[in-house]
This record gives structure tokens, C-alpha cells and sequence, in this order.
């Protein structure tokens, strides 16, 4: 498996670790009520296809990026810089 | 004052002499990691200009005046190599000296590119990674930043207290190489 880095380039996978679902970059507000945290904190969807996930190229340029992946059939369609997403939205 | 006496990273590790490769420690010198803050980097860039005639480097690039270079080194950062920035950038990015952290080993020969593809996930064709250019990856499971300063001399930028483990993997690598190039 390999991951297209905005940064570096394509790389081998060892060079990345998972975090798991993007949904973390969605942080709730610090007064949302405690049903939208439990949600952000603990409830995920199990999705058969295309998902967005958070990497961390830790053995690379030491970005975290979102990575868009395809469970079913293990295909990475792209990824870019968490941290563009974050100035974007 | 006490004089300290400065010991390289790789004492009584290097050289390692093969025929067609050689490992070999670099010198001494100052390493400033220069971390532009949020939007800055056009700012630090020009006084980098200004100051030493350099730039800061996009992902992947050096720049090099022949006694000072810079190489980026990873998401937003770069190394200034062979002298202190100047005290001006300290308003634009966060600047730490790093020169005791990291030790730089030079690969040289015929079969650097071929001792480097057993543990280096990289293509270092020229193609795909010129003169000049840079990367942060992977030497074995060490954390890497690759430079080329010259065809085919590759400099090694590992974290200090892994120079033994690094002289040694190299090492065992270049012996195995070597040895299959003079059957």
C-alpha cells in the first residue's frame, strides 16, 4: 500500500501510522451537549467503501494527512494536508 | 571556562572503506532548525535572501551558497547548515539549534544507490531525486533526511543516538553489496 504525501510524494505505508476517522477534525464545541460528544468520542461508522481517515507521516515530512481510502477494495484515492482542511473550513 | 572538547557523533565508527562505496562521517557543523510561523514563510524566506543569499526551500529542495546550505526537512520546517540564522527570524519562526541532535554520514561510490535501495523506501534514481534535492524518510526504521550535494554522494542526517545502529546497518549492507559486485 502506498499514499500519495502532498508533501513527499508517493510513499511506501510503513513510513505512515493510522489515527482512524476524520471525523476527529470535527471537534465539538466545549459547551455542546453531552450526546455530541459521547458521538465525537466514541460512535463510529463502520463503512464498506470510500472513507476518509486521519495519517500521520511520521517516518516522512511529519504531516498529518486525511487520507481517502476505499475499505472494500483497500484502493487510496488521494490525500491532503489535515491542516489545509482545517484553514478551509 | 572549561573547554569542552567536541566529539563527533560517528568517532571511532567511520570510516568504513569498501571497494566502490565508502561511509564517512561529515564535519562538524552548526544545524538550525528554522520553523516559519503560521503565514511567514515568504517573510523568513526573503531575509534568508538578504542574509546569506539563500531561500526557503519548498518540500523536497536545498539551496546552497557553498558554505551554507538549507534543506527543507519536513512539514513547515527547514535546516539552516554551516552558520546560526540571523537573530531577525526569530520574529517570523521559531529557530532552535540542533547541531548536537543529528549526525551526518556521507555515502559515496558506485554502490551508494545500490546499499541505499536495501534500506531506504526511496527511488534515488537521478531521475527521480537529483542534485540538490531532499527528502525526509526512512533508514531501516531510523527517521532520515536525504540529501545529494554532488552526483552520487549521498548525506545521511539520522538522529544522533542511533549513529551506532546506522554505521552498523550501513555497514553490514555495503559488506553484502560488495561482496556480490566482486563475484
Amino acid at each position: 500500500m502506498q499514499i500519495p504525501c502532498p508533501l513527499c510524494g508517493l510513499r511506501d505505508s510503513r513510513e505512515f501510522t493510522c489515527k482512524g476517522h476524520a471525523v476527529t477534525l470535527d471537534r465539538p464545541a466545549a459547551d455542546a451537549p453531552p450526546e455530541e460528544w459521547h458521538d465525537y468520542i466514541h460512535l463510529r461508522d463502520n463503512p464498506a467503501g470510500p472513507t476518509r481517515e486521519l495519517w500521520y507521516h511520521g517516518g516522512g515530512c511529519g504531516a498529518w494527512l486525511i487520507v481517502t481510502r476505499d475499505t472494500a477494495t483497500h484502493a487510496v484515492h488521494g490525500a491532503t494536508l489535515a491542516s489545509e482542511a482545517r484553514h478551509a473550513g | 571556562m572549561a573547554e569542552l572538547i567536541p566529539t563527533p557523533p560517528a568517532q571511532g565508527l567511520t570510516p568504513v572503506s569498501l571497494p566502490d562505496v565508502v561511509l564517512d562521517a561529515a564535519p562538524l557543523i552548526p544545524i538550525w532548525s528554522i520553523a516559519p510561523y503560521q503565514g511567514q514563510a515568504d517573510r523568513v524566506g526573503a531575509l534568508l535572501e538578504t542574509h546569506l543569499g539563500l531561500g526557503f526551500p519548498a518540500a523536497g529542495m536545498t539551496f546552497s551558497n557553498g558554505t551554507v546550505s538549507i534543506a527543507w526537512s519536513g512539514y513547515e520546517q527547514a535546516f539552516l547548515m554551516g552558520a546560526a540564522p540571523d537573530a531577525s527570524l526569530s520574529a517570523h519562526a521559531a529557530l532552535t539549534d540542533q547541531s548536537d541532535a543529528w549526525a551526518r554520514l556521507v555515502l559515496s561510490g558506485p554502490l551508494a544507490r545500490t546499499v541505499l535501495a536495501r534500506l531506504v523506501p526511496l527511488d534515488l534514481s537521478p531521475a527521480a531525486f537529483p542534485v540538490g534535492a531532499a527528502a525526509r524518510s526512512m533508514l531501516g526504521h531510523m527517521n532520515m533526511l536525504i540529501t545529494q550535494p554532488e552526483a552520487g554522494v549521498f548525506t545521511l542526517m539520522i538522529y544522533r543516538s542511533m549513529t551506532a545502529t546506522a554505521v552498523h546497518e550501513l555497514s553490514q549492507v555495503m559488506a553484502m553489496v560488495s561482496a556480490r559486485a566482486a563475484l
